[in-house]
């Protein structure tokens, strides 16, 4: 292919040019003819398809995800909001943390392991790039059927993905949700979440400022991985017939990776840049296009001086490779020297490709032809906005009058049956058999991670201050009240947070959705971040950021909608948190919170192919209530242990706190066929020594927390109204789904 | 008996983080003629006898299924005497 230049496309105005093969409509290809003055070359077209695909330009849903400024709550600890590539937040003792988490659901099943080793990677240069020390990362994934062939292909990769990248980069995982469906068949989800620590005076910016400063990408060489991954890949509905358009796989290197980490924070303790981008999606079009607007707008790039993996990569290819582990930082000219230096002392290789200027537009030449000459913020933020129409799908109003029908366990043999039979089940069996793949220990500092409600690390060894933070999403309420189903996700990771004793500060989301052309999707999107930007308006919880993954769709089938919620929270001293379980006998266990009978969207319902009714209405100023109550509960030492009860109700969360420590209980409950298997939310299990049972029911009554006692602990059993269910073969029912589905 | 050879790469545009680390220890080592370096697997699989077209073709289907992952890799499958 002939190089294409400015001259030459102001010269042959009427040349053809595969827009539509490259995702772009016919009106977005006008408008950059209009933005242009003239058609663009086919550098500045790749540049612009790519960056104004849905995945780069969020054009469907720009226009709801503003309600996350526009109703945000005026907070201190917000220091850098949505926009930058990752939010940070004070946690106080002069320490920030930052938190993101993204979608790579479409590379992760095309090739499992480097998909979801790739997206644990691209999490992390995010974090690192706010200028942050990556500290510990978790997984949200979902999968078809557990017993489907097609999850038997993607699942072990995909753990295996996730657990090596993680793990070659010393970054512990510290929890994240497996969850199976049949709407994720042939769409899993793969959402990464990763969290960094900084002080205040180490935020970094995506920005070029400064004329005559450097731009220098570091880390590894440039090679033809997913080219048009972003635009292709992530932005198109899979066709069920053949491979036509799959683009390279990326594949990642973790431990160039690491040493990218170690080189960059040493650049950054030295203060030698002035801004800094990693490339992810849309790679050198993304970077550089981000941090010229970011800046004045002026920037200059000799394109040939990318170093290559693959010497034969045209300019549009090198522009639009998204090979991993690499970094672009504006660098002072007196700081060059040294910034060569540290990246010489850790083998990095790196190269400066261009400079700043202060004009305001992006220029990039090859071999000293001029063949992208643009408006840097046309590329980067003024892409495309479309208010796509949405409709409430007819399903709806349907499932939401059905009523749900389920054998409802009454007599000591069906309570025991149904215990059994949730423990089992692959939604709520134990994890161990994914987790173990995980270090999850590694740094020494992970105080929770799973089977905890949260996960927890410690970030000052000397204080004790920690992090905690916890990933939900509960689909099958997202399904029958998308509204609802945000807020709930919300309220349950907030109280997942809260059950340790620390307190929830920032939000961050990923949102999983079927096809945005679609008017019943789109209205599920709409509905669920109204509900989730009401939800944080309510509980004065800031959004810090977020990401959006459309068309994770086979032909008509949608995925149930997946709004996946991350809660950050913060705990002054993690020796002081409430673990999630008892390891003694002669504790009382109480119940905090009120049950109703909501067997709508439960895990109960769905054992029974059941997907009707209507889910439960969020009360969030109760489920505030709750957390402070948890919060207050803590810091006076008053419980011994605490734990969220959610997917499977009393049963599934009895069936955790049990096996944890192997001590058993003996509980009485009331209406024992609805509290066993209801998931009413707000509620909370506590265990307490018997001598401060007057406080806690002193601080219930301030909260005006409803709260009844279950129960004791002790024994080899678990005793729920009569019921013996031996702690060895529930036991074996929770710890034996896992290795029987995947050996 | 007769040898059936299965050569495994990584496709030419995928990163081969193996190679590289080879050719970096190369020249460490005073070794200064690559200019690149790939690596790659070989399964080396005995059968009785000379190979039939049915079985050469079983050993491909094989391949594509096990021994290769088709959507990175690209194979060979030849007989050695």
């Amino acid at each position: 292919m002939a190089l294409d230049t400015v001259s030459i496309a102001q010269n042959n105005p009427d040349t053809s040019q595969p827009f539509a093969e490259l995702g772009l409509k016919p009106d977005e290809y006008a408008r950059i003819k209009e933005i242009l003055g003239r058609r663009p070359t086919s550098s500045e077209l790749a540049m612009y398809s790519v960056m104004w695909s849905e995945h780069c330009s969020y054009k469907s849903s720009k226009v709801h995800l503003k309600q996350f400024g526009e109703k945000a709550v005026k907070t201190d600890a917000l220091l850098v909001g949505i926009g930058e590539n990752a939010g940070v937040v004070d946690v106080g003792q002069g320490y920030a943390v930052t938190f993101k988490i993204e979608s790579h659901n479409h590379p992760s099943f095309v090739e499992p392991y480097q998909g979801a080793a790739t997206g644990v990677g691209g999490i992390v240069r995010d974090i690192l790039t706010m200028g942050a020390r990556p500290i510990a990362v978790m997984d949200p994934l979902r999968f078809g059927p557990a017993d489907a062939a097609d999850t038997r292909r993607v699942l072990p990769g995909i753990i295996a993905g996730v657990g090596g990248y993680g793990n070659c980069l010393g970054l512990p995982n510290i929890g994240g949700e497996v969850v199976f469906d049949e709407t994720y068949i042939g769409n899993p989800l793969v959402n990464a979440l990763c969290v960094g620590v900084m002080k205040h005076s180490d935020i970094k910016l995506a920005k070029a400022a400064g004329a005559g400063n450097l731009v220098v990408l570091y880390g590894a060489k440039t090679g033809g991985d997913g080219i048009g991954g972003v635009s292709v890949l992530a932005s198109e509905t899979f066709e069920s017939s053949g491979p036509a358009k799959r683009p390279a796989v990326q594949v990642g290197d973790p431990f160039v990776e690491k040493v990218l980490i170690e080189c960059s924070l040493e650049i950054f303790a030295e203060d030698l840049v002035v801004g800094i981008q990693d490339l992810g999606g849309a790679g050198l079009s993304c970077a550089t296009s981000e941090l010229a607007s970011g800046g004045s707008g002026g920037m200059k790039v000799e394109l040939d001086r990318v170093p290559l993996r693959d010497a034969t990569l045209s300019p549009e290819e090198i522009l639009m490779s998204e090979s991993q582990e690499r970094m672009c930082a504006i660098v002072e000219p007196k700081n060059i020297a040294r910034f060569l230096e540290i990246c010489k002392k850790w083998d990095v290789t790196v190269t400066v490709i261009g400079e700043v200027t202060d004009g305001e537009r992006l220029e990039i030449t090859w071999h000293g032809d001029l063949i992208v000459d643009v408006p840097p913020r046309t590329v980067a933020h003024d892409g495309p906005v479309y208010n796509r129409p949405l409709a409430k799908p007819e399903y709806v109003d349907r499932v939401n009058a059905e009523t749900v029908s389920v054998p409802r366990p009454k007599t000591a043999d069906e309570i025991k049956a149904t215990v059994l039979k949730l423990a089992a089940t692959p939604n709520l069996a134990d994890k161990s058999w994914v987790t173990s793949q995980y270090d999850r220990y590694v740094q020494g500092n992970t105080i929770q991670s799973q089977p905890d409600d949260s996960g927890m690390v410690r970030i000052d060894e000397k204080t004790h201050l920690g992090v905690a933070v916890a990933t939900d999403a509960n689909a099958n309420w997202s399904y029958l009240n998308p509204y609802e189903g945000a807020k709930l996700a919300l309220a349950e990771a907030a109280r997942n947070i809260a059950t340790a004793g620390a307190k929830p500060l920032a939000v961050t989301n990923c949102l999983n959705f079927g096809s945005p052309e679609d008017p019943g999707v789109m209205w599920q999107f709409a509905e669920s971040v109204r509900g989730l930007a009401d939800g944080c308006l309510e509980m004065g919880l800031p959004v810090t950021g977020g990401n959006v993954s459309f068309y994770n769709q086979t032909g008509a089938v949608a995925i149930l909608p997946t709004p996946v919620i991350g809660v950050l929270g913060v705990i002054d001293d993690v020796r002081t948190r409430t673990p999630m379980s008892f390891d003694r006998a002669g504790l009382d266990l109480y119940l905090l919170g009120e049950t109703a009978d909501d067997i709508a969207g439960s895990e109960w319902a769905y054992m029974h192919g059941q997907r009707g009714g209507s889910a439960p209405v969020a009360d969030l100023q109760r489920e505030m209530r709750l957390i402070e109550l948890l919060v207050a509960g803590r810091t006076s030492k008053i419980f011994t242990a605490a734990h969220d009860l959610s997917q499977g109700g009393l049963s599934a969360s009895l069936t955790e706190m049990v096996l944890r420590y192997h001590v058993g209980a003996d509980i009485k409950v009331e209406n024992v066929e609805i509290a066993l298997i209801s998931e009413t939310p707000g509620r909370v299990i506590v265990a307490i020594e018997p001598v401060v049972k007057e406080q806690l029911l002193a601080l219930a009554k301030k909260h005006e927390i409803v709260i009844t006692r279950l129960g004791t602990t002790g024994g080899q059993d678990l005793v729920i109204n009569g019921a013996i269910i031996p702690l060895e073969e529930l036991r074996k029912a929770h710890s034996e789904t896992f290795p029987k589905l995947f050996g | 008996m007769a040898k059936i050879v299965v050569d495994v790469m990584l496709k030419p545009e995928i990163l081969d983080p193996q190679g590289v680390a080879v050719s970096a220890a190369l020249p460490r080592l005073g070794f200064n003629f690559a200019k690149s370096v790939r690596q790659g697997k070989r399964f080396e699989i005995e059968v009785e006898g000379e190979p039939t077209p049915v079985q050469l073709a079983e050993v491909e289907k094989a391949a594509e299924t096990l021994l290769a992952n088709p959507v990175i890799e690209t194979f060979t499958v030849r007989v050695e005497k």
